[in-house]
């Protein structure tokens, strides 16, 4: 994802000279072809990450595209405050672009783990929170971001993960992609939980029970409309996320089914409320908390009662 | 010589670590092992007996992604079995990538986002005024403005028992540090702010120590010249190998190099 982005970013950058990138010391191997081509439009701050977002928010009341890059808690949480008032607050043109969504960086320890940041950037008025499932939405989404209104939040995986809709899929924010249809539940997935219910879904179809899939790339805006659309269908919906159980996309659709006042079967999986002080992979730590595919067919198995 | 040896056996352990895990940041080790050891084998008051360590002393390494030097330090120095340095970065292992205080004897402070230390340094400081502090952080660490905010309130509150160690090896994340923001007056930045600013070289254990005992009646900093990388010579000022591990060709080059020194 890291690689399409930057990609993506280029191509956009190569028509609009407005888009300005800047990196609180962090991209090496990645951010190199855009630093090369516009070494004018590119800035190392340094490994200051409050003071990023400061100059960020500058260059767009300047009328500059500014995209911001790091890891995803230094790049949300370590300059929160600036990017409440300077970015949420003034409404401004910044781009926060974290790498590392849930586990992805699993051995290095909590402190890189990003199970909070769909929390707390939903939680700011005017932000737009995207999170990519796969490269196609992360192009489709960097694309659309050089003319989208106000700030926004880009929350990548990190690399290698696999495309999983077809090229000519259409992606525009806000707007969900459906994967499968189906007549016995949904699963909804978002961000780099995408690729792992495709999976989920395969076992399923495989033994002909039709579930669909269906990945929300934007989570603010929520396509509220296609939640709606599966209550009025009454299937049960289950929700599939790499990040903690409070405030993700479970909570933004288990708000939807309570308010719709329709008792809909409904289950989150999610990160139970804890941080992580297991040592190992991404699987690894996904699988200590029932994020695995095989744990999460049998969450479905005996949630549905197959 | 045990000072060598000893150093040299850390260094062996950080590349093993870093080899078998292929996880990053061996550049970032090898830059601090000196300061490792002259930390808890002539500076800090430890007491008790192997595998059951107690340091009166406080230590917090800010730069939390050169762990695995301090996991090699604390097996060396006798805080654990040796043995556990294969739970490093391995699924179901017990030492992750960066520090979590959880995960052994003889981590004080969990870390790994930069910029935390110096602050909680500080608060042990106040609370501990028997004891010494100490904080070791990075050079590129030091662009981080909380570094800064704890600069001030550390003299201002006349914070003899705190020191920092800035490990000045001249490279970060992404680029040489003074080129990404130029801080060569590094010295007169701390003394400007009310410190006892100190440069060593970083590599040289007796004058850290002498530099680490002397008397001072305001918080210290020791600007540590180092090399990042040092000790293998393919790795030293070269910024990959923040990121890369050495595949074998490498491993087993810079083993017979680190087994040749002396
Ligand atoms: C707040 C924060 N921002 C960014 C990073 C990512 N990062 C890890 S190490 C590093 C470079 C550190 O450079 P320096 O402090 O000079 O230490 P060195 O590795 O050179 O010893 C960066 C940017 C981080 N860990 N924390």
């Amino acid at each position: 994802m890291r690689k399409t982005f930057i990609e993506s970013l280029i191509k956009e950058a190569r028509q609009n000279p407005n888009i300005f990138l800047i990196t609180p010391d962090l991209g090496f191997s990645v951010l190199e072809p855009f630093a090369e081509e516009f070494p004018d439009r590119f800035l190392n701050v340094g490994i200051a990450e409050q003071n990023a977002v400061g100059v960020a928010t500058g260059l767009a009341l300047s009328g500059k595209i500014v995209y911001v890059y790091s890891i995803i808690p230094f790049v949300t949480m370590r300059c929160f405050e600036q990017v409440r008032i300077d970015v949420a607050y003034m409404n401004t043109k910044v781009r926060l672009v974290g790498v590392g969504a849930g586990f992805s960086y699993g051995s290095a320890g909590a402190t890189h783990h990003a199970i909070e940041d769909i929390a707390v950037m939903r939680a700011l008025p005017n932000m737009t929170v995207c999170c990519p499932g796969d490269p196609l939405e992360v192009k489709g989404i960097v694309q659309e971001s050089v003319t989208y209104q106000g700030p926004m939040y880009i929350r990548l995986a990190k690399s290698g993960e696999p495309q999983i809709h077809p090229d000519d899929t259409e992606i525009q924010i806000g707007k969900s992609v459906v994967v499968h249809e189906g007549d016995q539940f949904a699963i909804l997935t978002t961000s780099n939980m995408l690729d792992v219910g495709y999976k989920v879904a395969q076992v399923f179809r495989r033994q002909g029970v039709k579930c669909s899939l269906i990945s929300f790339h934007t989570l603010k805006p929520f396509d509220h409309l296609k939640v709606a659309e599966l209550i009025d269908s009454e299937l049960p919906i289950i929700t599939l996320e790499e990040h903690n159980i409070i405030g993700g996309l479970g909570s933004i659709v288990a708000e939807q089914i309570a308010e719709s006042g329709r008792g809909v079967k409904f289950k989150r999986i999610a990160i139970p409320d804890q941080y992580s002080h297991f040592v190992g992979s991404q699987a690894y730590i996904r699988e200590k908390f029932g994020l695995s595919e095989s744990q999460i067919v049998e969450t479905i198995q005996s949630f549905i009662g197959f | 010589m045990e000072d060598v040896q000893i150093t040299k056996n850390i260094r062996k352990s950080i590349l093993d670590m870093m080899y078998t895990s292929r996880s990053s940041h061996i550049g970032s080790c090898f830059s601090i092992v000196e300061i490792l050891y002259t930390l808890y084998f002539r500076i800090l008051k430890i007491r008790g007996t192997q595998f059951d360590l107690v340091v009166d002393d406080k230590f917090i390494l800010s730069k939390a992604h050169g762990s695995v030097a301090l996991y090699a330090t604390l097996g060396e120095r006798g805080f654990f079995d040796k043995k556990k340095l294969e739970e490093y970065y391995v699924d179901g292992g017990s030492l992750p990538g960066h520090l979590d205080m959880k995960s052994a004897s003889g981590i004080e402070c969990s870390g790994g986002s930069l910029g935390h230390g110096l602050s909680i340094g500080i608060g042990m400081a106040i609370a501990n005024q028997k004891s010494n502090v100490y904080v070791l952080l990075g050079d590129g660490e030091c662009n981080e403005g909380s570094v800064w905010e704890a600069v001030m309130l550390a003299s201002h509150l006349q914070l003899a028992n705190l020191t920092a160690i800035i490990d000045y090896n001249k490279l970060q994340g992404f680029g040489e540090t003074n080129e990404v923001i130029n801080q060569k007056n590094l010295h007169e930045r701390w003394s400007a702010f009310g410190w006892n600013a100190i440069e060593v070289n970083g590599h040289n254990v007796d004058e850290l120590e002498k530099e680490l005992k002397r008397p001072s009646d305001k918080p210290k900093a020791i600007i540590a010249h180092t090399i990042k990388g040092k000790g293998v010579s393919f790795m030293e000022n070269k910024l990959e190998w923040h990121y890369k591990s050495p595949n074998k060709d490498e491993y087993l080059l810079a083993r017979s190099e680190l087994e040749g020194a002396l």
